[in-house]
């Protein structure tokens, strides 16, 4: 009997533990990679750079893992039933790292001034919108010229992160000593910046959510070799690897450590997509059944277990299945070379040599280009591979110098600020970096699209978005191979790791350390 | 010798001058410039956001105006500001040479002093077993990849037996002061520092050991003996002393290296030093920044020559300065 309440005891412990309060304290190591030029994110917004500055700024909301939105610095917010009229109410009592309060001004500063001068994908968003307005401290209402729902899921830090009036009013942004000393409004304030080795963000006190965060530090420590960073890792130097900070080949030897945990989570955001760029003005990638035969010939199932190690997803198509009106749609592309070969015969493809343009960023992408060579030359598709740097990889293909390049995008939250971009004809610019670098011009999509993006409500875009994934389906501009999967590892004693959808940059406000 | 070394320094001003114009013409020849390399990483851009990056670095201005104004600021010995990382370049140096001076100077007093005593020993014992360990030992140094052996160092000494810290340059975090962060720096040193010093002692053995053989056969020093020195007395004044030169000139040429060479070290063992800084510049086009380190290690190449030469004076004074 009493062997047996022990046991129970034992067992009401462990459970209570499972669900255990979060308790504060603690510092937390990171890595960043590679060290970011900056962590004023209202002007420098690459991965790295948000990794830091998510935690130092923060925007008007926050999404779940289905892009839902939560409050971030607005509490609450409508929206009038023509879809035209955004109203957001601020929280209650939000201070700059500085000591001086948040209202509104700020946020009209950041929308009307600051980022549209400074941050292309909030001057996107803003082609939609026609005033941004203040009735009070703690309201501000935006007007939109038409209806654009995805307007909504583009209010995070990483579009539009909330800047200090009072420090950047009649400055040279760019060029402001408040950039290497960021002021913001998050729950952790900049101390130190090392450059080469790390950059030390400590707990705002002041931070307007009760008993958050719960972290005392956070140290992003800069560890510019793969290898060194796992060995950091098992070490017990480090404490969080972010997706993508070590080679995918690493993970599952990382797994198998002791404490170790991973999760994919905190990536539904970005969504990452990676596709081959078919340069559609050159044959034989101007005719749709070579890019089709492309298709077939690509085995990624392959790509997904062996060289991603099994994570992330085959893609269905120009969509990530993490977005919104996201549909798989016919025709499916399965690894079929007869299939591929009939279609190049078919279309009486000559043989000629093709040059493959790899990513530069690092050995899982050189292997796959190796992977991908492999598969076309089995079709009969002879292909070089041309490497280049990152500065080189931009050039080229920004000047549509290349056959077929490898590239993944982010898809920003919605297909209307980040895929139409890739597709649409009025996006063809040489020196255009990204967007549509492939040359794929189709007017009925265009038209498909540019209607998706202003229709409303959400179901009326939905059956014009199911039209435009059928079409862009046929058509194959670009050749999808896979939702990329970006796992973070970490030391199973930290939780509430991932708790939206833009995952670490905001969620060290939630991560506490178990005892 | 006041006015070998003068006509010396005047001689360094022009050629860091002609170097500085011919590595702004380099790198402007590489793909891709910053603002492009900025807009890559952000993965969205739109040309307006590019015109507005080239404008404020500048790459809007013909590239002989972009020179122009480069060396003008040079000769001022400003080193311009780098965009990329919102500071100026000699701000960016300044943080980061002191690093990589530490490791290199570490590791050239490690290999030098280390490899010099090992040549001397072997060529002192030639052909018994401590000769055949040196001679092999230095071998195995000369031909193995130093990321290889940096690697396995990392392997050995932090992963497996968790003596010294495998990478970085003092303890993230642990605001160790004083004599505690001398000793905490110390114990990251070592690790990079002999990984970076192992070839070049291998070298100076195995050059210390040849010269010291061969200065050994000579008239003078049958002469020596004959008068009946001590033979350690005769290794040291009359051998090594004589079988030093060649060792100088190698030791002038690692010494040149000691900014720009340690690349890879300061990759693998995440030292912040200034040949990462260098390879960071180079890979994101941060123009000002590469030029700015470039201007610096040249400077050091060239400090380095001119110390080298006068030394060669001191270690042996028939050789005469030529000015």
């Amino acid at each position: 009997m009493r062997r047996l309440l022990t046991a129970s005891l034992a067992l009401l412990s462990t459970t209570t533990a499972a669900f255990a309060e979060a308790v504060p304290g603690g510092k937390l190591n990171l890595i960043v990679q590679p060290e970011p030029p900056s962590i004023m994110i209202g002007t420098t917004t690459n991965g790295p750079a948000l990794l830091v500055g998510g935690n130092i700024y923060e925007g008007l909301l926050r999404y779940d893992e289905t892009l839902k939105p939560m409050p971030s610095l607005a509490k609450s917010w409508t929206v009038s039933d023509d879809g035209l009229i955004y109203t957001f109410q601020l929280q209650e009592g939000v201070k700059w790292h500085d000591g001086k309060p948040m209202t509104s001004a700020d946020v009209l500063f950041s929308a009307n001034d600051y980022l549209l001068k400074m941050q292309p994908r909030h001057r996107n968003l803003m082609s939609h919108v026609e005033s941004v307005t203040a009735p009070d401290d703690k309201t501000v209402v935006f007007k939109l010229k038409e209806p654009f729902e995805a307007f909504m899921r583009g209010l995070s830090f990483y579009t539009m992160p909330i800047i200090p009036k009072h420090i950047y009013e009649g400055t040279d942004y760019a060029t402001n000593p408040a950039n290497d000393k960021p002021i913001g409004t998050g729950p952790f304030k900049f101390d130190e910046w090392k450059r080469g080795s790390y950059i030390h963000l400590v707990k705002n006190p002041d931070y307007y959510v009760n008993g958050k965060p719960y972290l005392d530090e956070l140290y992003y420590q800069v560890i510019p070799d793969g290898a060194s960073r796992s060995v950091a890792f098992e070490t017990g130097k480090v404490d969080i690897l972010p997706g993508g900070s070590v080679e995918n080949f690493d993970i599952p030897r990382l797994k198998d450590l002791p404490n170790t945990c991973t999760t994919e989570k905190g990536w539904e955001y970005f969504a990452p997509l990676s596709w081959l760029w078919l340069n559609n003005r050159k044959a034989p990638m101007d005719n749709v059944k070579f890019r089709q035969a492309v298709m077939y010939a690509l085995d990624r199932e392959f790509a997904k277990d062996v060289l991603w190690n099994g994570y992330g997803k085959v893609a269905t198509g120009a969509l990530s299945s993490k977005l919104p009106f996201y549909k798989d749609v016919d025709p499916h592309y399965p690894h079929d070379p007869a299939k591929a070969k009939a279609l190049l015969k078919e279309m009486g493809y000559d043989g000629k040599a093709l040059k493959l343009l790899p990513l530069p960023y690092g050995e899982t992408w050189q292997r796959w280009a190796e992977a991908v060579k492999q598969n076309l030359e089995e079709v009969g598709i002879p292909i070089e591979i041309e490497s280049a740097d990152v500065a080189g990889w931009n050039q080229r293909t920004s000047n549509w110098d290349y056959d077929i390049a490898f590239t993944y995008l982010y898809q920003n939250g919605d297909p209307a600020i980040g895929v139409d971009r890739n597709y649409k004809t009025s996006q063809i610019a040489k020196g255009n970096p990204f967007n549509n670098v492939e040359g794929y011009s189709n007017p009925e999509l265009d038209k498909l699209f540019d209607e998706a993006a202003v229709a409303y409500p959400a179901t009326k875009r939905q059956e014009l978005y199911d039209k435009a994934q059928k079409t862009l389906q046929q058509d194959v501009p670009v050749a999808w191979l896979l939702e990329l999967g970006f796992p973070t590892v970490y030391n199973c004693k930290v939780q509430d790791i991932v708790t939206t959808a833009s995952g670490l940059p905001e969620s060290m406000r939630d991560a506490w350390i178990k005892k | 010798m006041l006015r070998f070394i003068s006509g010396r320094l005047l001689k360094a001003v022009v050629i860091l001058i002609c170097i500085t114009v011919l590595n702004f013409f380099l790198i402007h020849a590489a793909p891709g410039d910053p603002a492009a390399v900025m807009a890559g990483e952000a993965g969205d851009a739109d040309p307006a956001f590019l015109q507005q990056l080239r404008e404020r670095f500048g790459l809007d201005q013909p590239l002989y105006v972009q020179l122009w104004i480069y060396v003008s600021s040079v000769v001022q010995l400003d080193l311009g500001y780098s965009y990329r990382q919102q500071l100026p370049v000699l701000q960016l140096i300044g943080e980061r040479l002191p690093a990589t001076l530490l490791l290199s100077l570490s590791a050239f007093v490690i290999s030098l002093g280390l490899g010099v005593t090992a040549g001397a020993l072997a060529s002192a014992r030639q052909g018994k077993w401590a000769d055949t360990i040196i001679s092999l030992v230095a071998l195995i140094f000369y031909a193995t990849p130093l990321f290889w052996l940096a690697l396995m160092g990392v392997l050995l000494f932090s992963v497996q037996l968790g003596w010294l810290p495998g990478f970085g340059y003092e303890t993230v975090g642990a605001n160790y002061t004083g004599l505690g962060r001398s000793l905490d720096i110390l114990l990251h040193l070592i690790l990079p520092a002999m990984t970076l010093g192992l070839f070049f002692m291998a070298v100076y053995a195995r050059m210390t050991r040849a010269a010291m053989l061969e200065v050994g056969k000579l008239d003078f020093v049958k002469t020596a003996k004959a008068k009946g020195l001590r033979s350690g007395l005769i290794q040291r004044r009359h051998v090594l002393r004589n079988a030093l030169l060649p060792v100088v000139t190698l030791a002038g040429l690692q010494a040149g290296q000691l900014v720009g060479g340690a690349v890879l070290i300061e990759t693998v063992f995440a030292w912040p030093g200034i040949g990462r800084l260098m390879f960071d510049a180079l890979s994101q086009r941060d123009y000002n920044l590469l030029l700015g380190v470039f201007v610096v290690s040249a400077a050091m190449v060239l400090f380095f020559n001119l110390i080298t030469d006068v030394l060669y004076r001191l270690v042996d004074p028939r050789i005469r300065v030529a000015s």
